[in-house]
């Protein structure tokens, strides 16, 4: 098997707070490990503030990690230096969440595109000009758009700038960030789908971030659940749906509206509050809000461990069952 | 119709473009604008028209009121005073503008530095900042003026070297904030250097601060020039300024019998110093970011 074109070892991240005096220390990750391979879509499910974005950033250096590896085809990103990092920028891009605030209100959406090209000094004027419009297209926007500003598109239209603007430089790896989550529900479908086509068209490798299960199973083929800064559980897309056997992953399939009746009263809604991130619980982070918690939970970090090939899981407990 | 077709039209322009149009449709700012450039235009070509020169000594008239010949009258070594007052307000404005662009350099630069050297180099040079700012501007200036002499780059330097510091707290905070805007991190993304990041995105969005800032801190300049030349530290005699033509009010001959000598700068001196704040104020309204939500 062909090594996996990103592979993230022990990524770790705390927020300490600027300035004199040290206010608590935000352990917003611990010790993530997990792999891309080529070619495939990874989900990263969370509630809000478990993670993910935080994720999404360390692997392209956007912030720097506290510990860990980020191996991007076969070269820690990690210890490059800035000089060699720029160069390998233009291998992985980011898709925001934000379809307003991801693009700069004076510049047109030409120079929008444009500017990776213009930043990694690739190709002349003219070239860049056509590279840009040909991403345009990609993303079904008319040619005229070129010279308008942001501020005369919609949110859809925006999110599709965003795209095409990390299409440009056509990069190896994609991390989309929530890419729907601000859109409306009915543009959301349009959005998931162009970039369904486009990952597998262009053959791109995607970390696809979103809270939404919902979302997350129609486009990846792998998903790993994120709480509190750890992994929970990863599997392949199928059998997570069919088969989770992390607590949070249960509780988190069961708030999904179900079509099918009997389903409807198994459903299990998560109690209270996730705790915060500067005071994390000991032991097993969910246990404060999983029902299957016992003492044990407390005391021990649950370990990841494989239930079955490719699927892996954090908790103590074999002997629950849905 | 007209009413879509300049909504589509507005639409279609950059947020700068905007900005000044809207500008155009503040009639108080228009009038400091056309006032602006009245004494701009007259200062510049006064050569042309006005055949006395500023230095040029007429022995047949000292003091002497306005006349046919001497439109605003003469002063005590018989001078022209519309010709002193037209190369004073070259030598005026000229001080102010350039010091004006030389601390809107520095101040950019400086916030520049502060908000994106990282937390260290932020720390430092802040401290830096409130120290120039924490001094008595009025002792600042004397010491400073002091220390350079008289002149024309003398008192350029020392009025720029007054009056970088709140624009660079201004760039600062504006900087840091923007560091943090999506677009910008996707430029860091796709591989932005300092230069990129500060020339791109940066300059762009100070764009509004910096036109606000220069267009009131021109009348502010204008009157430390005036200022220091009264005190005798700016621009010396004979080179005119208005300033300096103002010291001779300091003589209560002068004051009480001459008024045409001290009048006409200090008048010319108002007029742009308010012309200069209507323009400015309308600026800021042009570029206030509530004006674009609607
Ligand atoms: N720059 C920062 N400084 C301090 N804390 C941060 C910073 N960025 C994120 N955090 C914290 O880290 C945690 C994870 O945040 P994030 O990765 O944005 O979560 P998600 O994207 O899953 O909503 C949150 O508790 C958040 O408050
Ligand atoms: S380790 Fe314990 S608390 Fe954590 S998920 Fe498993 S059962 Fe629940
Ligand atoms: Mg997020």
């Amino acid at each position: 098997m062909r090594e996996p074109l990103l592979s993230v070892r022990g990524l770790t991240k705390h927020f300490t707070s600027s300035g004199f005096s040290h206010g608590p220390v935000v352990r917003a990750l611990d010790d993530i490990s997990f792999e891309v391979p080529r070619g495939k879509v990874v989900g990263l499910v969370g509630e809000s503030g478990s993670g993910k974005t935080t994720i999404g950033r360390s692997v392209l250096r956007l912030i720097e990690p506290t510990a860990g590896q980020i191996v991007f085809d076969g070269v820690d990103l990690t210890k490059l230096s800035a000089s060699e990092m720029r160069r390998q920028r233009r291998r992985l891009q980011y898709i925001f969440q934000d379809p307003f605030g991801s693009l700069s209100p004076r510049m047109t959406i030409g120079q929008i595109l444009m500017e990776g090209l213009d930043i990694q000094r690739i190709g002349s004027r003219a070239e860049r000009g056509a590279r840009a419009k040909k991403a345009l297209q990609e993303v079904d926007l008319p040619a005229d758009a070129f010279v308008r500003y942001p501020h005369e598109f919609s949110g859809g239209q925006r999110q599709r700038i965003g795209i095409a603007r990390a299409l440009v430089l056509e990069p190896e790896l994609i991390v989309a960030d929530e890419p729907v989550s601000a859109l409306d529900v009915s543009i959301q479908a349009q959005i998931v789908n162009l970039l369904r086509s486009l990952q597998s068209r262009l053959g791109l490798t995607m970390l696809f971030i979103s809270h939404d299960l919902a979302v997350v199973e129609y486009i990846c083929d792998t998903v790993i659940v994120l709480y509190l800064g750890r992994i929970m559980e990863i599997a392949p897309s199928e059998v997570l749906y069919s088969d989770p056997r992390h607590p949070y992953t249960r509780a988190l399939l069961s708030a999904i509206p179900s079509p099918e009746i009997g389903k409807a009263s198994a459903r299990q809604i998560l109690k209270g509050d996730i705790p915060s991130p500067a005071n994390p619980p000991s032991g097993c982070v969910f246990r404060t809000r999983c029902p299957h918690a016992i003492d044990q939970c407390a005391k021990t970090v649950p370990p990841l461990e494989e239930v079955a090939p490719g699927h892996v899981k954090a908790c103590i407990r074999h002997d629950i069952s849905g | 119709m007209s009413v879509a077709g300049s909504i589509s039209s507005s639409a279609r322009k950059g947020p700068i473009a905007r900005a000044l149009e809207r500008f155009t449709i503040n009639r108080i700012a228009l009038v400091g604008l056309v006032i602006l450039l009245c004494i701009v235009t007259a200062v510049l070509t006064y050569p042309l028209w006005w055949s006395y020169t500023p230095n040029q000594i007429d022995l047949r008239a000292l003091n002497k009121g306005p006349s046919s010949a001497h439109w605003f009258g003469t002063d005590g070594v018989g001078r022209d005073v519309l010709a002193r007052l037209m190369q004073g307000g070259r030598v005026s404005l000229l001080v102010a503008v350039t010091s004006v662009a030389i601390s809107t350099v520095i101040g950019f630069l400086i916030g520049a530095l502060s908000s994106f050297g990282g937390r260290v180099v932020d720390g430092a040079v802040m401290r830096f900042v409130d120290l120039a700012m924490t001094l008595p501007p009025v002792i600042f200036l004397l010491v400073l003026a002091s220390i350079a002499g008289t002149g024309i780059l003398p008192t350029i330097l020392v009025i720029s070297l007054l009056s970088w510091p709140v624009l660079s707290r201004m760039v600062r905070a504006r900087l840091l904030e923007l560091r943090e805007r999506d677009f910008v991190v996707a430029a860091r993304g796709m591989g932005a250097g300092l230069g990129h990041l500060l020339f791109r995105h940066g300059l762009p969005n100070c764009i509004d601060i910096l036109v606000v800032y220069a267009t009131l801190q021109i009348a502010n300049a204008i009157l430390l020039e005036a200022g220091l030349s009264f005190l005798g530290l700016g621009i010396a005699p004979p080179e005119a300024s208005w300033g300096n033509m103002l010291n001779a009010a300091r003589s209560t001959v002068v004051l009480e019998q001459y008024v045409w000598q001290w009048m006409f700068p200090g008048a010319a001196l108002v007029l742009t110093v308010l012309a200069i704040n209507f323009v400015g104020d309308g600026l800021r309204d042009a570029f206030d970011p509530r004006s674009d939500l609607h």
